[in-house]
């Protein structure tokens, strides 16, 4: 008898660090995701960085993806990459969402944020770039 | 007698309490990757010792919510606590939104806490299929106390009671009148009731109906539920909640109680497994082999009946060396 070996989910997290409490976009994209197969942690509103990086390792993600509208994506998204570094986790792809100027989301690449969704994007190009980040070679 | 055998890499790891090796190992084991067989081999003689709560009920009672506090409440005391919560996967998309870690407020630097999300993948009853190996695996990393918070159940999901050692069930006020609390299902399944939302009127009758129930028995055991009042919003009874779960976990120190529940839970563990095993091995064998496909085909045609068929098959597996 050979145990079959079951499809995995990808697990992705979902978090808003900062201060601002518009989380209608980032529950819409855990909603896409979960309609997509995914296993979405949705850690909510108000996470230091510390906090995300923490339920990052805890729940074995494949995938972060940040949401921001307050504006401190400067000062909150690097502290979030170099905490997953220090904790072993670099390898975890992580996105981003929210408004954030065309000027600091190329600085934010360059830092190592894979994706940046502004207004307008479509959910099928979210749930597709969050596929392929998760699947694909890191 | 020989010497155990050395831990491998990844238990060791675990034992030593390596966060990123047990959620590592947890993903293992919900995706039934064989990798977690030796790891779930190698750490099970070190489990069976810590009280495992449960926390059941149905949706919207404040499970979460309590369950933040009790933490708080355990780590007042200096106990470490690890916690896996379990949410619905869908059965359309297969996803799942766990939405546990919303209501869990902690230091970040804590680590006396290890909080995992699961989805129930399919399986009914409220935990998954891998819950109970997944608590063991927190259990061996060294955590003085495992919450195992199911997802909202209805009547009939009473799965906690092959997990938890104790079983906490979640009610609020006005859930229905003392009839519903006579009716079979979760009502049987609970070491201690939790009348949550307290500070909500209507949670005096619900005490009391649920103290009868409680009183009335049987307790076939030797236990009678108790039954404490909380809120999360004063908030308030935390503590007592804590001391009615710890009665219990006395209450299964005494004699040899906690063994004997222990040995029921793993009796179904072992039965359960097995069954698996024989129920795909047989689901392969009757489309495969030309004998029982034979088999099948009479069932189809109506010539021989279900029950006749599984008679047969049960003889021929039992046959078998």
């Amino acid at each position: 008898m050979v145990r079959k070996p079951k499809a995995a989910p990808i697990r992705v997290l979902i978090a808003k660090p900062g201060l601002d409490g518009h989380d209608r976009g980032a529950k819409v994209v855990a909603r896409a995701l979960r309609d997509a197969g995914m296993e979405v942690i949705y850690a909510g509103l108000r996470q230091t960085p510390e906090e995300i990086v923490r339920a990052a390792v805890e729940e074995d993600v494949d995938l972060i993806g940040l949401s921001i509208l307050s504006g401190a994506h400067m000062a909150l998204f690097p502290r979030v990459l170099r905490l997953l570094k220090s904790e072993r986790g670099a390898k975890i792809p992580v996105f981003a969402g929210g408004i954030i100027p065309d000027e600091d989301a190329r600085r934010l690449k360059r830092l190592g944020i894979r994706a940046i969704f502004g207004p307008g994007t479509s959910l099928d190009e979210i749930v597709r770039t969050a596929t392929a980040l998760a699947r694909g070679p890191a | 007698m020989t010497p155990a055998p050395a831990l491998p890499p990844a238990a060791r790891a675990i034992a030593r309490g390596d966060r990123r090796a047990l959620a590592r190992a947890i993903t293992a084991v919900e995706n039934g990757d064989p990798a977690a067989d030796p790891i779930l081999r190698a750490l099970f003689p070190r489990t069976g010792r810590a009280p495992i709560v449960g926390l059941t009920g149905p949706l919207g009672v404040g499970k979460s919510s309590l369950l933040s506090l009790l933490v708080a409440e355990l780590r007042g005391s200096g106990r470490s606590v690890g916690i896996v919560a379990v949410d619905p996967s869908s059965p359309f998309s297969g996803g799942s939104v766990l939405g546990d870690r919303i209501r869990f407020d902690r230091a970040p630097a804590d680590d006396g806490v290890f909080f995992r999300s699961m989805a129930s993948r399919g399986a009914a009853g409220g935990v998954a299929g891998t819950t109970r190996e997944v608590v063991r695996l927190v259990e061996a990393a060294g955590f003085d106390v495992v919450l195992v918070e199911t997802v909202g159940s209805g009547q009939v999901d009473v799965a906690i009671r092959d997990v938890a050692t104790t079983r906490v069930v979640v009610l609020v006020p006005h859930l229905g009148d003392e009839v519903q609390t006579l009716k079979a299902g979760l009502f049987e399944i609970a070491d201690v009731f939790c009348v949550n939302k307290s500070d909500l009127p209507g949670a005096e009758r619900a005490e009391r109906d649920l103290s009868e129930l409680a009183a009335l028995g049987p307790a076939p055991d030797g236990w009678r539920a108790s039954v404490v009042r909380t809120s999360t919003v004063t908030p308030s009874g935390v503590a007592d909640l804590w001391r009615a779960i710890e009665a219990h976990e006395r209450f299964l120190d005494s004699g040899d109680r906690r063994a004997a529940a222990e040995r029921l839970r793993l009796t179904r563990e072992i039965v359960e497994r097995a069954r698996d095993r024989i129920s795909d091995d047989l689901v392969a064998r009757l489309s495969r082999e030309p004998e029982l496909r034979g088999l099948l085909d009479r069932v189809a045609a109506r010539t021989l009946d279900p029950r006749a068929a599984a008679d047969r098959l049960v003889a021929d597996l039992v046959r078998r060396p």
